[in-house]
């Protein structure tokens, strides 16, 4: 299985990324490869310029600011993992990434590429909704920013157009002590994600909820956030009635059927790891006290 | 001579060049001048070729040529290939072409080829091939196409149905009509495929001059796939060499012979410039052959202490779009399913259907993992009606050591009484249930359960005739610097025979492991074989080395004997020589060798013919039977479905041992297979017989994390039926696998009411029964 | 389609190649230089038969070109062993082990366990048999290869720690 020919570009900054992304006809960026390649490989797609952008040193770095974490696009999966401020910052992000794939993906798949490649199923996407997160995109006409709530058009679909490149994530990170947690269900370890939930939880001195954040992702084109349960969960007691009820909730998120597994079976799983994340991120936070099924 | 390494865990001497990256896999082989063999392959499950138009693809950078059917060379224009394993049984022999001629069966079948300087340039041309077809119905369901008046799997057809064959014994003219107990059940063994590491591959090369024509397959079958050659491509044999280079995995599939390999010899020939093809890993799911999609519907009578009086089985197997084997597989498994059990009545009505659908054939247990899964689960509901436990209701129905040999009723297609020769299968039973702390296991899924575990065990019991013939040869000769050669016929892909035989060849001689030289898998080195698949080899090549090398001893004792002028019993080989005891006279093996090969002069010793070389060819009178017990344990979180394997427990009789850390390596790959065939590996069609997981991320293989430490426990219980007392030991891990874990996933959902008649078994299909069983209950 | 010249390291040695941009990184080690250890089992970046280092990352042959690796240093199963005579420790212990029967995925099971026993040289099984999910193994059912990773990183300590 090899591929179509190309002729392949090396930009060595942004400006001259777009410049070619914007101007050569059926171009496409290659970030990682770990899903372009393959596509490729099976002429599943074909293009007959490469703009490689592994080579362009603007383009990657995890810079921690006070409240957020801004990541270049072409950073990769392991330096993510392997940065200790991140870590310490974000933990539900280093737990979130083991589950990527596996050493040799990680070591050349970028978050960029997950982010514009926008599998329903990846979990950077899910920690962007998680966080807030908000996409920066260059083009030869500049640079526009855009939320995660209006990032994904459709299955696999960014709001992004012919020419234009994601060239960073911004992440809101939460400060003080919380508890989080991170759990997916794949077939066999570092297998897609049939379906994810990711959470944060802070709590106050009382022992309530004082914010939430939860997302399940793997259902549906965009990973979803339960404002609805957030809200609810405001200053109530993290015990099983509540949970309970958040996770009937993700239960009614709608669920997509592909050749493999059923929305059904996606919806079914919802709920369960819902419950499951929610339990973790208290009891990760230190409030096991409470009664909890 | 003694038994310095038969039995030893001898490390392997195929291991060094591998690690270092130094294997000579097919397409490592480099010849000048070679093109690459693109495929234009079927987009359709069934269709009329109206025209294949090349125009386009002709004149694109690299093409040398394009072949279409009417291109063929005059041998293979209009040609179908033989089938390698007729029976008489087979109504309607259908097997491939080299090109589909005019009606294509197969999504994936090769419509025409393109000969290119690379892949890629082969790939671009290919993708300019513009084929035009009118689809036909489709054969596409293995139910509905047994039917009459369902679509024809081929135009040619009168209906799908390949064979219908009944295979049965027993005195008992109405065994069920006053049973105790009947059980009956359904069940549906999902397709599956072979996915070796390494796709199929060959290379194939002629000589103009001298009409040699060498072909580098990576195949378990080098002497069957000349044998093909030979026959279609009308050849002259000595002309044609066929070898196996390095094999990276064949589990049955790479046994067949196939239109790529038959289409770059021809093609070589014809061109005068080498061909090569290299599978890759779409065209694997498309093209080699797989295994099942088999409906069993079973039915099991037996008194109100379990002893079985009757099984009843009726198969239907989907047998693809060919049968290059024949019906070997449901025959097997027809003859596989009463297992280690007495059963006074047995009847099995096979049905072999076509479907448009990629042919099945022998794929590791080869329809055996199909007769157990079908007959082990019988068992466990005939448990489960009595309020049995499972293993007692085994054990009371055991063929006992002492009845051994056993005839267990179906006579063979060769005429012959199935007999079982040895092995006992009430201890092998017992060793598994106290390694696996069966009594225990109550106790702790109780607890676990009340705790919120679901917990199961699953047992599962097989008989395994191995050895099959109908010979396989070796041939022994000193070396000119007194080290010995070992020819075989064996085609290894990773059992590691070159160590096998040369631990055989070096106890028989009687000499140093490192002075035995061992060439397989090449016809030039032997000129009639058959080739490593159903676990044969240990014993059929195995005992031809050991008889070769044993009579190879003998003849270099008699010409030193001469030579030395002394009595044989005092003579002692060591050190590549031959020392007479007691004086200073010593003979180089060497020295003896040309002494053999005649001078003039002297004369031959009587009853001696010329030469230091031997050849033996062992040609079984029957298989011989290994048997083994399985035990899993695993959790389910009902949550999900999701399956986890806590605890695989094997105990294994493959008869005498030659290297058990080879065997051990055998049985936990088997394992890992067979747990592929419980929890992973589905196939999936859609409607129309198009594949639809046609990738590694899509059709899932267990990984690490998905197969436990296999714990295994050993039995020997050697076989008379040839000098080593071997069996087979390649598939036994694979064969109960299915059985015993789908066994133990019922076992703990036992509390939902869940029975589990299908595998592989997904955790989704797992939420479904249990939803299925949890309505059932609201109803009832 | 323009072919380009790239120099890349491999086990040590330099190559200057010209190449066209689809040759992939598995090809261009197969075909241009001829060093078959490297295999090919898929094309889509799930067997890991194919896995080499590259700038001390284990990555996927056949998913990166040839024309990417332009100025980088490549290891390959090739450059293991100690030397003619002697193997690498992880080598050995796949021996000792029998950590291989075929062999076709052998190649890429010691790339990515180079890779993951150089950062983590103290694993548990569990850890190494997460870190195998790169790599598939039909034959062997990873057994000897998750003790064959064990022995290799007790010894490779062993070392470390100058005994």
């Amino acid at each position: 299985m090899r591929p179509g020919t190309f002729e392949y570009h090396r930009p060595g900054s942004v400006d001259e990324a777009v410049e070619m992304l914007g101007t050569l006809e059926n171009a496409r960026p290659l970030a990682g490869g770990q899903s372009l390649v393959p596509m490729m490989n099976f002429r599943y797609g074909q293009f007959d310029h490469l703009v490689d952008l592994n080579r362009i040193p603007d383009l990657s770095g995890v810079t921690l600011e006070p409240h957020t974490v801004r990541i270049g696009a072409m950073t990769r999966q392991v330096a993510m993992q392997e940065h200790s401020d991140l870590a310490t910052r974000m933990p539900v992000v280093i737990s979130a990434l083991s589950n990527i794939g596996h050493i040799a993906t990680r070591n050349r798949g970028t978050i960029g590429g997950s982010l514009s490649h926008l599998d329903p199923a990846a979990e950077l996407l899910a920690m962007t909704a998680l966080h807030d997160g908000v996409m920066t995109i260059h083009s030869r006409d500049g640079e526009r920013r855009v939320g995660i709530e209006d990032y994904v058009q459709g299955y696999m679909t960014p709001a992004m157009q012919e020419g234009e490149l994601l060239t960073a994530v911004e992440w809101s990170c939460w400060d003080g002590p919380h508890g989080w947690a991170f759990q997916e269900f794949a077939r066999r370890h570092g297998d897609f994600a049939i379906a994810g939930v990711a959470a944060l939880m802070g709590f106050d001195p009382a022992g309530r909820i004082s914010r939430v954040a939860l997302t399940v992702f793997g259902l549906g084109p965009a990973p979803v956030r339960l404002r609805a349960a957030e809200s609810m969960m405001k200053e109530e007691l993290p015990d099983a009635a509540l949970f309970d009820s958040v996770a009937e909730d993700a239960a009614m998120i709608e669920a997509m059927d592909d050749a493999l597994v059923t929305g059904k079976y996606r919806r079914r799983l919802a709920p369960v790891l819902t419950r499951r994340v929610l339990d973790q991120a208290a009891d990760q936070a230190g409030r096991a006290g409470h009664e909890r099924s | 001579m003694g038994a310095k390494y038969f039995g030893a865990r001898v490390e392997r001497r195929e291991d060094e060049p591998l690690l270092r990256g130094q294997g000579r896999f097919t397409d490592d082989i480099v010849l000048p001048d070679t093109l690459t063999a693109v495929f234009v392959r079927s987009e359709w499950a069934h269709a009329k070729i109206e025209s294949i138009d090349i125009d386009a693809a002709c004149n694109m950078p690299g093409v040398h040529s394009i072949w279409r059917p009417e291109d063929l060379p005059d041998c293979l224009r209009g040609r179908q290939t033989p089938i390698q394993v007729p029976n008489a049984a087979i109504r309607q022999p259908h097997n491939f072409s080299v090109l589909a001629m005019g009606e294509t069966t197969c999504v994936g079948e090769p419509l025409a080829v393109v000969l290119a300087d690379s892949r890629a340039l082969g790939e671009d041309a290919a993708q300019m091939v513009f084929v035009d077809a009118t689809p036909l119905s489709v054969a596409a369901d293995l139910a509905t196409s047994i039917e009459p008046g369902s679509p024809l799997m081929f135009s040619g057809l009168t209906d799908n149905i390949a064979a219908d064959v009944t295979l049965e014994y027993g005195d008992d003219t109405e065994p069920f009509a006053n049973a105790a107990v009947v059980v009956e059940e359904s069940f549906h063994q999902h397709r599956g495929c072979c996915q070796a590491m390494e796709g199929r591959a060959v290379l194939a090369q002629h000589d103009r001059d001298s009409d040699q024509l060498t072909v580098w397959s990576a195949s378990q079958t080098p002497h069957m796939v000349k044998n093909i050659l030979v026959e279609m491509l009308h050849h002259d044999d000595a002309m044609l060499r066929v070898i196996a280079p390095d094999v990276g995995g064949g589990f049955g599939p790479k046994g067949m012979v196939y239109p790529e390999e038959i289409l770059c010899a021809a093609l070589a020939r014809e061109i005068g410039r080498p061909v090569r093809w290299t599978e890759d890993r779409r065209e694997h799911f498309l093209a080699t052959t797989q295994e099942r999609d088999q409906i069993w519907t079973m039915r099991v009578a037996a008194d109100d202490n379990g002893r079985l009086i009757a099984v009843d089985g009726d198969l239907i197997h989907d047998t693809g779009n060919a049968a290059p084997w024949g019906i070997i597989l449901p025959y097997i498994a027809a003859t596989t399913v009463p297992g280690p059990y007495v059963i006074p009545n047995y009847r099995l009505r096979l049905r072999s259907v076509f479907t448009n659908k990629p042919p099945t054939t022998p794929l590791r247990g080869a329809g055996r993992p199909q007769a157990v899964f079908a007959m082990e689960r019988m068992m466990d509901r005939l448990a489960a009606r009595l309020n049995l436990d499972p293993a007692e209701v085994r054990r009371r129905n055991f063929v006992q050591p002492e009845q051994m040999p056993y005839a267990m009723g179906l006579i063979y297609r060769d005429g012959a009484p199935l007999t079982y020769d040895s092995g006992d299968y009430p201890e092998c039973q017992r060793l598994a249930l106290e390694k696996a702390g069966w009594t225990d296991f109550s106790a702790r899924q109780a607890e676990a359960l009340a705790s919120g575990r679901y917990i199961g065990i699953g047992l599962a019991n097989y008989v395994e005739g191995t050895g099959l013939g109908p010979y396989e040869g070796s041939k022994a000769r000193v070396m000119a610097d007194g080290r010995i050669e070992i020819a075989s016929g064996a085609a290894p892909q990773g059992q590691g025979h070159k160590t096998i035989l040369a631990q055989i060849a070096a106890d028989a001689f009687g000499a140093p492991m490192e002075d035995i030289e061992v060439k397989v898998a090449d016809t030039a080195a032997m000129t009639i074989g058959i080739g490593t698949f159903a676990s044969r080899i240990t014993v059929n090549a195995g005992s031809s080395t050991h008889n070769a090398a044993m009579a190879l001893r003998a003849k270099v004792l008699k010409f030193a004997s001469l030579v030395l002028e002394a009595p044989e019993e005092e003579l002692e080989i060591a050190d590549r020589a031959v020392k007479a005891h007691g004086t200073n006279r010593t003979v180089t093996l060497g020295e003896l060798r040309r002494f053999a090969n005649g001078m003039p002069g002297f004369t031959m010793p009587e009853g001696v013919e010329p030469g230091l070389e031997t050849a033996d060819w062992f040609s079984p009178r029957q298989a011989t039977y290994c048997n083994g017990s399985h035990i899993a344990e695993v959790e389910v979180d009902i949550a999900t479905g999701a399956v986890e394997i806590l605890r695989y427990i094997v105990a294994h009789d493959a008869g005498r041992l030659v290297n058990p850390m080879a065997v051990d390596g055998q049985i936990q790959g088997g394992v890992a297979h067979g747990i592929g065939n419980a929890l992973f590996e589905y196939m999936l069609y859609d409607d129309a017989a198009q594949p639809v997981t046609t990738t590694l991320a899509d059709y899932l293989l267990p990984m690490a994390p998905d197969v436990p430490d296999v714990e295994i426990v050993h039995m020997e219980t050697p076989t008379p039926l040839n000098p080593l007392g071997v069996k087979g030991a390649g598939e036994g891990g694979t064969i109960p696998a299915a059985a015993c874990i789908i066994a133990a996933i019922e076992n703990a959902l036992a509390p939902l009411g869940v029975s589990v008649s299908e595998c592989p078994i997904s955790p989704q299909r797992l939420v479904e029964l249990m939803d299925a069983a949890d309505s059932a209950k609201g109803a009832a | 389609m323009k072919e380009v010249e790239i120099t890349v390291s491999v086990n040590g040695g330099s190559h200057t190649e010209t190449v066209e941009p689809r040759l992939s990184l598995a090809e261009f080690l197969r075909r241009t230089l001829g060093q078959t250890g490297t295999h090919v089992g898929c094309e889509h970046g799930v067997c890991g038969a194919c896995t080499v280092v590259v700038d001390g990352r284990s990555i996927r042959s056949c998913l990166m070109f040839a024309i990417q690796t332009d100025g980088s240093e490549v290891t390959t199963v090739e450059g293991l062993a100690q030397s003619d005579a002697e193997l690498g420790p992880l080598q050995a212990a796949f021996r000792r082990c029998h950590g291989l029967q075929c062999g076709f995925c052998t190649p890429g099971m010691l790339m990515t366990l180079t890779d993951f026993l150089s950062r983590n040289p103290d694993p548990t099984r569990e850890e190494i048999r997460i870190a195998l999910t790169a790599n598939a193994c039909r034959c062997t059912g990873y057994k000897g290869i998750v003790d064959a990773a064990m022995e290799a990183a007790a010894e490779m300590r062993g070392k470390s720690d100058g005994r």
